[in-house]
Formats: structure tokens, C-alpha cells, sequence
């Protein structure tokens, strides 16, 4: 196609979106909303996904010994235990270790209190493994490879932080997937609509240029660029909103619960729109193709 | 350079528009095909033009055969033949000018050939100073010559003219039928579809009668 072929057609399909007002007006609205939600819930989800993370890194596995184990075995555990690959980090707690940090808890540092047991360590019997784990959704599995090891006494873990926290993961990224299709379908179908419309408006048009010997990439392509320009301005406007609203919320957070900004740690925005800006521009644009050409597959048989 | 042979068409509810039409018009003829409404003269134009496809026969125009023609060569069929409508047919939104440059902006013509060659044929059919008027503002006359200037502007071998004169008066038809005889004189070959008679006889040109889709008459041309 030539370039002022182009530039006409362009020109063509900007004409048709302002001849096309209302229609165009409610598949830009339509767009808009579906790509404002999708953000919205990308960035629940991604902030969500960084607290379960966190919280993650907290959700720890502890081996404790059988009585009288020897160091050469507890060093053989602890081989096993980083062979294995859910495993991102495991440390030693020695039972000396593990009385001090109970001291400190429980008598909160109070030497006189705690000097009763001096020289007899309640927790003789408590050298342990802590193991922190990559996703906690493997928990169940490490755990039963643990328990059938040798000099393994007893395998302390928290079944429901793990499961709460994965099931819900789960739950937030089926929601935002399902809402998520569900608007892009509706996307599509106004934008076909507003194609059809634009088609049996312009129907003689059409007709005419058929006529005179119009390839069908000419009559085709003012409608695309109409759908595809819907598309674009339909992306633009919702990641403009969703930018400033975002950083609006960080900072109305950080100044007013700080208390709050200490548990959760947010993540930053140019993280989330790095991610979301180009999804959002290709998915703006992809639907309004798809949806344009569905529609002219349809409607421009001549 | 149109040659029908054994032409008919019979539309999908078993009416039979045409049947068995065969006939010949030379390169630089001018030809009135007439008939009453419902003659089949319409269905002519949209099979010459492969809107329509027969239903059986051969249809042969400029050396091609239309059987052969697929969908994608349509285009490039159609743009060797020009085509005027009894109602004009003009984008209402457009200027004198852009009607008639748009029929080149569709075959992607260069941007300096459409402003050379538009004022040009805008010049031959007599429009030239109202160039920024909209359809409305022309009489029925002048619309149709915007639509003839449409059909000429890339220099077409074959005019179709669907009942050009049907909404005009007399004074308008005839100055149409003029400028039409004088695109003939300049080597395009004209085809009118009409039903009145008056301009027929007046003008003394090769005559082909339809009546309910056979050709009964022939008179004035070369016979096949």
C-alpha cells in the first residue's frame, strides 16, 4: 500500500471513530474498564503474591533428633536435607542456641530468672534444622521425605499457614484470570458491534468503492485502523488512571499506617507498570484487531 | 470487446432474469439496451460487471473470460470498466472533488496523478467551478455528471450507464446523452441501459431490445 494510501485510509478510520461517536465512545469506556480491572487485579495480585512470599520466608520447617544423636549424623541430615530442591535456605540451631533465644523470649533477658536452669539445659534435646522453602505449596511432600529419615525424631510445621496461604494464591489468580477472559470477550464483542455499525452505516460507501475496483485491503483497512485506535486509546486512558491511583494509594498508606507499611512492603510501581504498560498496549491493540477483523470477515462479502 | 454467449441467469428463488442471451458490441460502439422494468437490463449490467455470475454461458469482456476471473482479480476487472447509476450514487459527504478523486483513491493512485487528473475531467463534464459543492447543493444534472467524471477518471475502455437519465429532466437527460456520445467519440465504447425511447430513436444508435430476458431486437449494429 502506498503512503498516502495509507495516510488516507488512517485518516478514513479516525473519520469513522468521531461519524461513529456514541459507539465508539462506549467501546473506548468498555476497553477502558476492562483493562483498568485487569490492572487492578494484576496489581492485587502481584502485590498479594509478594506478601505471600514474605510470608513465606517465615513459614519454617523444623527437624528435631533423635536423643543421643551423633554430629556425623546430624551433619548426614543435614546433606539430605539440601539436596533436596524446595528447599531454599536451612540452618543449624545447636540446643545451647535454641535455650538462649528461649531466655530471651520467655524471661525476657532476665538472667536472675533464667540462672535456675544455669547449667542444666532444659532443651538439651532440642538441636534442630530450621528449613525456610521456596513455595510452600511443597511442604507436604519435604515433610514426609523428612520423617522417614534416620535420627529424625519428630518433624515440627505449620499445615494451615502453608495451605491458607497457597489455596488463597490460588483463588486470587483464578478470579482475576476468570474476570479477567471474561471482559476480554466482551471487549472484542463491543468492538464488533461498533465495527458493525460503522459497516452498515458506510454500506453504500462500500458498495461504491467495491464498484470501482476497491481492493478489499482498502475497504478493510479504515475499519481496522478504527478498531485498533479504539483499542489504543481504551489502554492508554486506563494505565494513565491506574498509574496515578497507584502511587496515590502507596502514599496515602505510607503516611497514614505506617504501622501497616512496616508489615506489608509494597511493590513499587515502575515494578508493576514494567509488566502491565506493554500487556496492556498489546492486548488494547490485539482485541480492537480482533475484533475488527471478525467483524469485516463477517460483514464484507461483496 | 463484450461478447455474451448463451447468457442466462435464473436468481436462487427460480425467477429467471435472463435467458440465453447472446450478442457482440465492438470497441468504440455506442449501444442502447432497452427493455421494460423487470426486462433483465438491470441484471446485464450486474453480470457485465460480475456482481452477478451467469448461471450458464460465457461472458467475455476486453479478451477476458469472466469465469476465469477469481474473487481477488475482481478488482482489477472493475476498474476497466466504468459505471453510472440512475441515482447517482454520490457519497453525500463528500465535495464535487472528492467524489471523483476518491474513485482514484480506491485504486491507489499517486497523490500527484489525482490533482492533475481530477480538475481535468472536471473541465470535460462542465463542473469545474463547483468543485467544493456537496451533492445537495447540485441539481440531478450536475450529480450525474460528477458520477460520469467518477466513472472516467481512470480512463475506463467501457462505460455502463444504468438508466443514467432516469431522474432527470428532459433538458438534463438530453445534456447527459450529449456528454455521453462525446466520451464515445473519444474511443470509450458506451453501453446505456434505458426505457426511454425518445433519446433511442433520436439518436440513431445500435439498438438492443430485452423483453422478459430475451433479446428480440437488434438494430443498428453488427450482427453476430
Amino acid at each position: 500500500m502506498r503512503l498516502s494510501t495509507l495516510s488516507y485510509n488512517f485518516r478514513q478510520g479516525i473519520a469513522n471513530i468521531w461519524k461513529n461517536k456514541m459507539f465508539s465512545l462506549a467501546s473506548i469506556a468498555t476497553m477502558t474498564a476492562c483493562i483498568f480491572l485487569l490492572g487492578v487485579f494484576y496489581s492485587i495480585g502481584v502485590n498479594f503474591e509478594s506478601m505471600v512470599r514474605n510470608a513465606e520466608e517465615g513459614v519454617a520447617v523444623t527437624v528435631l533428633f533423635d536423643e543421643g544423636i551423633t554430629d556425623e549424623q546430624i551433619q548426614a541430615i543435614g546433606d539430605s536435607i539440601s539436596a533436596r530442591s524446595e528447599v531454599s535456605k536451612y540452618e543449624f540451631i545447636s540446643a545451647e542456641q535454641a535455650w538462649e533465644t528461649y531466655k530471651l523470649d520467655y524471661f525476657n533477658g532476665d538472667e536472675e530468672a533464667a540462672a535456675v536452669f544455669a547449667d542444666d539445659n532444659p532443651l538439651a534435646n532440642s538441636a534442630s534444622y530450621s528449613i525456610y522453602l521456596n513455595d510452600v505449596s511443597m511442604q507436604q511432600s519435604l515433610v514426609t521425605y523428612l520423617e522417614g529419615l534416620d535420627g529424625v525424631r519428630e518433624v515440627h510445621y505449620s499445615d494451615v499457614a502453608a495451605k491458607t496461604l497457597t489455596d488463597f494464591n490460588h483463588l486470587i489468580k483464578l478470579i482475576s484470570l476468570a474476570l479477567i477472559a471474561i471482559l476480554i470477550a466482551v471487549a472484542v464483542f463491543l468492538i464488533s458491534n461498533t465495527i458493525t455499525v460503522g459497516i452498515s452505516v458506510r454500506k453504500e460507501e462500500i458498495a461504491i468503492m467495491k464498484l470501482i475496483g476497491a481492493k478489499d485491503s482498502f475497504v478493510r483497512a479504515p475499519f481496522v485502523v478504527e478498531g485498533v485506535v479504539i483499542g489504543l486509546i481504551g489502554s492508554v486512558i486506563p494505565l494513565v488512571l491506574l498509574l496515578v491511583l497507584y502511587q496515590r494509594i502507596l502514599n496515602y498508606v505510607a503516611e497514614r499506617f505506617d504501622a501497616l507499611s512496616n508489615l506489608f512492603s509494597f511493590v513499587p510501581a515502575d515494578e508493576v507498570f514494567r509488566f502491565l504498560v506493554p500487556v496492556s498496549l498489546v492486548l488494547g491493540v490485539g482485541i480492537g484487531l480482533i475484533g475488527s477483523r471478525i467483524t469485516l470477515k463477517r460483514h464484507l462479502k461483496v | 470487446m463484450i461478447r455474451l454467449e448463451h447468457v442466462s441467469k435464473t436468481y436462487e428463488a427460480g425467477v429467471q432474469a435472463v435467458t440465453d442471451v447472446s450478442l457482440h458490441i465492438a470497441p468504440g460502439e455506442f449501444v442502447f439496451i432497452v427493455g421494460d422494468s423487470g426486462s433483465g437490463k438491470s441484471t446485464l449490467i450486474k453480470l457485465l460487471l460480475k456482481e452477478l455470475n451467469p448461471t450458464h454461458g460465457k461472458i467475455i469482456v476486453g479478451g477476458k473470460d469472466l469465469e476465469k476471473i477469481n474473487r481477488r482479480q475482481i478488482p482489477r476487472y472493475r476498474r476497466n470498466v466504468g459505471v453510472v447509476f440512475q441515482n447517482f450514487r454520490l457519497l453525500q459527504d463528500r465535495n464535487v472533488y472528492e467524489n471523483v478523486a476518491f474513485a482514484m483513491r480506491v485504486i491507489e493512485a499517486p497523490k500527484k496523478d489525482i490533482k492533475r487528473k481530477v480538475p481535468t475531467i472536471l473541465s470535460l463534464v462542465g463542473l469545474a467551478a463547483k468543485y467544493r459543492s456537496l451533492p445537495k447543493q447540485l441539481s440531478g444534472g450536475e450529480q450525474q455528471r460528477v458520477a460520469i467524471a467518477r466513472a472516467l477518471v481512470n480512463e475506463p475502455k467501457i462505460l455502463l450507464a444504468d438508466e443514467p437519465t432516469g431522474n432527470l429532466d428532459n433538458r438534463n437527460a438530453w445534456e447527459i446523452m450529449k456528454l455521453l456520445d462525446e466520451i464515445n467519440q473519444r474511443g470509450t465504447t458506451v453501453v446505456v441501459v434505458t426505457h426511454n425511447m425518445d433519446f433511442v430513436k433520436t439518436m440513431n444508435k445500435r439498438v438492443i431490445t430485452i423483453k422478459k430476458g430475451v433479446v428480440v431486437d437488434d438494430q443498428g449494429g453488427e450482427e453476430i
